[in-house]
């Protein structure tokens, strides 16, 4: 049995919502390995999303546990939890989420800006990452100015800059067109072979036959988490 | 604290600040107008004090004046009867009582000041004359430029000498060296042996030289040549008729040996100038007394001042936080995206402090260049004096920029404490 990168036990969270109390995650048990390629499925409002906060340390469970890497997260600081963000995960969005004002190799920085990377250091890496996403003639350029599949790319570069233990996207293709987005998966496959371990969100089940394991969210449990046989490479 | 290095920080708020440059100016204006205000209104008031202080200073403070006064009198113009004669003011009496009862005293200046007509040459015109005893310029901040004041062999044998005021130099001999050259003081021939200046006109200061612009117009001669020439009755002729008033001295001009010494010593001098007076025919002027008024004067001028700066760098303070809560919630993605890439809540705090500081520090440096300009030309236009102070500039710049910071935390709170999943769904 190879290392867990992601393990819930019996993960709880609930949130109030004005007068309502809302449970997104009631008792989910996950476990994903090093190098496993995840898909995570459901409606909105089935807790996928509130999934993905808590397994990117950016929201906290109300009840069981949560290892990253084998490390205890649950209990956590606020800054402990944001140094684990900016050194072991990567994140990439549906709508990019880059610094409009920051230039390409400026973006790809920003988690190294906040880890202290010398300036030098950290510029040799963006301009590595933007390399190899095919971004050698955009350096300078400020995300206003790029094709939606060129920043898609210049944020996988941002969440590579790290080296993640965990990689999370959350609908990474939404907003491209199908020729773009199968360019970006196919990004994502091939991060993948390197050995990254993967896990994203999406309603696509073309999509979800790329992946290892597809995981189906449904009322805040998980109702599938089945080994994708089609995909395994 | 932030892992950070400063210098790091402060390219990336010059960056973030850069994309809105009309705004950033904007802000930079009220912080420009408020330290600029700041400067220009403290070397004013700082002008204004130094000016009543070298006023009162001029009349030296361990002096006391004593000027007789004409007072109403009872004593009836009879009709018919065209001639009248009014007794009044100091007497040699009252000279040497003070001598005897004032503590303290140092020296006693008697003088008597009249105005009459003065000429050299066809130049004629009507000027104070100061029959004085050479100890006078010892008690007042006058300054000899040139030739010497009167001395005591003047005075011993009344010598028909006088010294005459830089104004009157300028306006009676002008084109003529008045050194040695003979003058006419109501007819009486007197010869020019020094030229008399005050202290603030020698510091070139145009304002003093209005104030004391009798003063520097006037003729001093020794008290005893006038006695001999003129007595002590003085004939004023007009339509009606004659009024001859009798006035010993004019003014007395007590000096004290030390300045703590002159309140007492002031009181003595009321004493006795109430036994030998019945009426009030004189005044007193202490000008420590008018140096305590000035300070209580300038105490309230600061604070009215002060308070008027305050209100114009809290009016720039809030315009920081007016804009820096715009910008905070205008890029309310850009601090959930920075939050989910690793930065931690004081990494948020300092960012946008970083940007208020550098707001405020620009602004700031603009505005102590304003305010240093101003004043000069306040000055070159309005010739109100202004003094440029060092406290000044540091007042308003670290009060300015202390002002920004404090208006600063909130927004930069504000920005920290955002959920960042909420921020990256906010669009």
């Amino acid at each position: 049995m190879s290392e867990a990168i992601v393990e819930l036990k019996s993960a709880v969270k609930e949130y109030v919502n004005g007068a309502l109390r809302v449970t997104a995650m009631r008792g989910i048990d996950l476990r994903i390995n090093r190098g496993e390629y995840a898909v995570i499925m459901g409606a909105s409002g089935s807790g996928k999303s509130t999934c993905l906060n808590v397994l990117g340390c950016l929201d906290r469970l109300t009840g069981g546990e949560y290892l990253l890497g084998g490390e205890d997260v649950s209990g956590l600081t606020d800054d402990e939890l944001s140094e684990i963000r900016s050194k072991r995960l990567g994140f990439i969005f549906q709508s990019y989420n880059l610094i409009p004002q920051l230039n390409v190799l400026e973006n790809i920085e920003v988690p190294l800006f906040y880890q202290g990377v010398p300036e030098a250091a950290a510029r040799r890496q963006a301009e590595k990452l933007a390399k190899r996403m095919g971004l050698e003639s955009r350096l300078t350029h400020k995300p206003m100015e790029l094709s939606g599949g060129q920043q898609q790319r210049v944020a996988i570069a941002r969440s590579l800059v790290c080296d993640p233990i965990l990689m999370l996207a959350d609908e990474p293709t939404g907003n491209l067109d199908s020729k773009t987005g199968e360019e970006i998966l196919e990004l994502i496959d091939e991060l993948h072979a390197e050995g990254k371990t993967i896990v994203m969100v999406t309603h696509d089940d073309e999509i979800a036959h790329r992946a290892q394991r597809v995981v189906r969210f449904l009322d805040g449990r998980i109702i599938a988490n089945d080994l994708n046989g089609a995909a395994a490479k | 604290m932030s892992s950070m290095r400063p210098e790091r920080m402060v390219r990336l708020a010059v960056k973030n600040l850069g994309q809105y440059k009309l705004r950033a100016g904007l802000t930079m204006l009220g912080i420009i107008f408020g330290v600029c205000s700041v400067v220009a209104m403290l070397s004013v008031g700082e002008g204004a004090n130094q000016e009543i202080q070298e006023k009162i200073q001029q009349m030296g403070s361990r002096n006391i004046l004593i000027k007789s006064v004409k007072v109403p009198n009872e004593e009836s113009s009879q009709s018919g009867r065209r001639i009248t004669i009014a007794t009044y003011g100091l007497t040699y009496d009252d000279a040497s009582d003070l001598s005897r009862f004032v503590p303290h005293l140092e020296a006693s200046i008697p003088i008597k000041r009249l105005r009459y007509d003065v000429q050299f040459k066809a130049r004629r015109l009507q000027t104070d004359v100061v029959a004085t005893i050479p100890a006078f310029i010892r008690v007042q901040n006058y300054r000899m430029v040139r030739g010497r004041f009167l001395t005591a062999a003047d005075e011993e044998f009344g010598a028909p000498v006088c010294v005459i005021g830089t104004r009157l130099a300028r306006m009676l001999f002008a084109g003529y060296d008045p050194l040695g050259r003979t003058m006419t003081i109501a007819g009486d021939a007197y010869t020019v042996v020094g030229i008399v200046g005050d202290i603030a006109q020698s510091e070139l200061s145009a304002q003093s030289e209005l104030w004391l612009e009798g003063e520097n117009q006037s003729v001093y001669v020794p008290l005893t040549t006038y006695m001999q020439k003129r007595g002590d009755l003085f004939a004023q002729m007009s339509e009606g008729g004659s009024t001859f008033e009798k006035i010993e001295l004019y003014e007395l001009i007590l000096s004290i040996n030390k300045q703590e010494n002159v309140v007492r010593a002031v009181d003595a001098v009321r004493r006795v100038l109430k036994r030998n007076h019945a009426k009030e025919d004189y005044s007193i002027v202490v000008p420590l007394e008018l140096i305590r008024q000035a300070r209580e004067t300038r105490r309230l001028f600061n604070i009215v001042l002060g308070s008027i700066a305050a209100i114009s760098l809290i009016v720039g303070g809030i315009g920081i936080m007016n804009i820096m809560l715009a910008t905070v919630s205008e890029r309310t993605r850009e601090i959930g995206i920075r939050r989910a890439l690793g930065a931690r809540r004081i990494d948020i705090v300092l960012q946008f402090l970083m940007e208020t500081l550098i707001l405020s520090i620009s602004g700031g440096v603009i505005g102590l260049v304003f305010g240093a300009v101003i004043p000069l030309v306040i000055t070159a236009v309005t010739s109100v004096k202004t003094v440029l102070t060092f406290p000044a500039f540091a007042v308003a710049f670290s009060v300015s920029v202390a002002v920004s910071v404090v208006f600063g935390i909130y927004p930069a709170r504000r920005a920290a404490l955002m959920d960042p999943i909420e921020a990256l769904r906010h669009e």
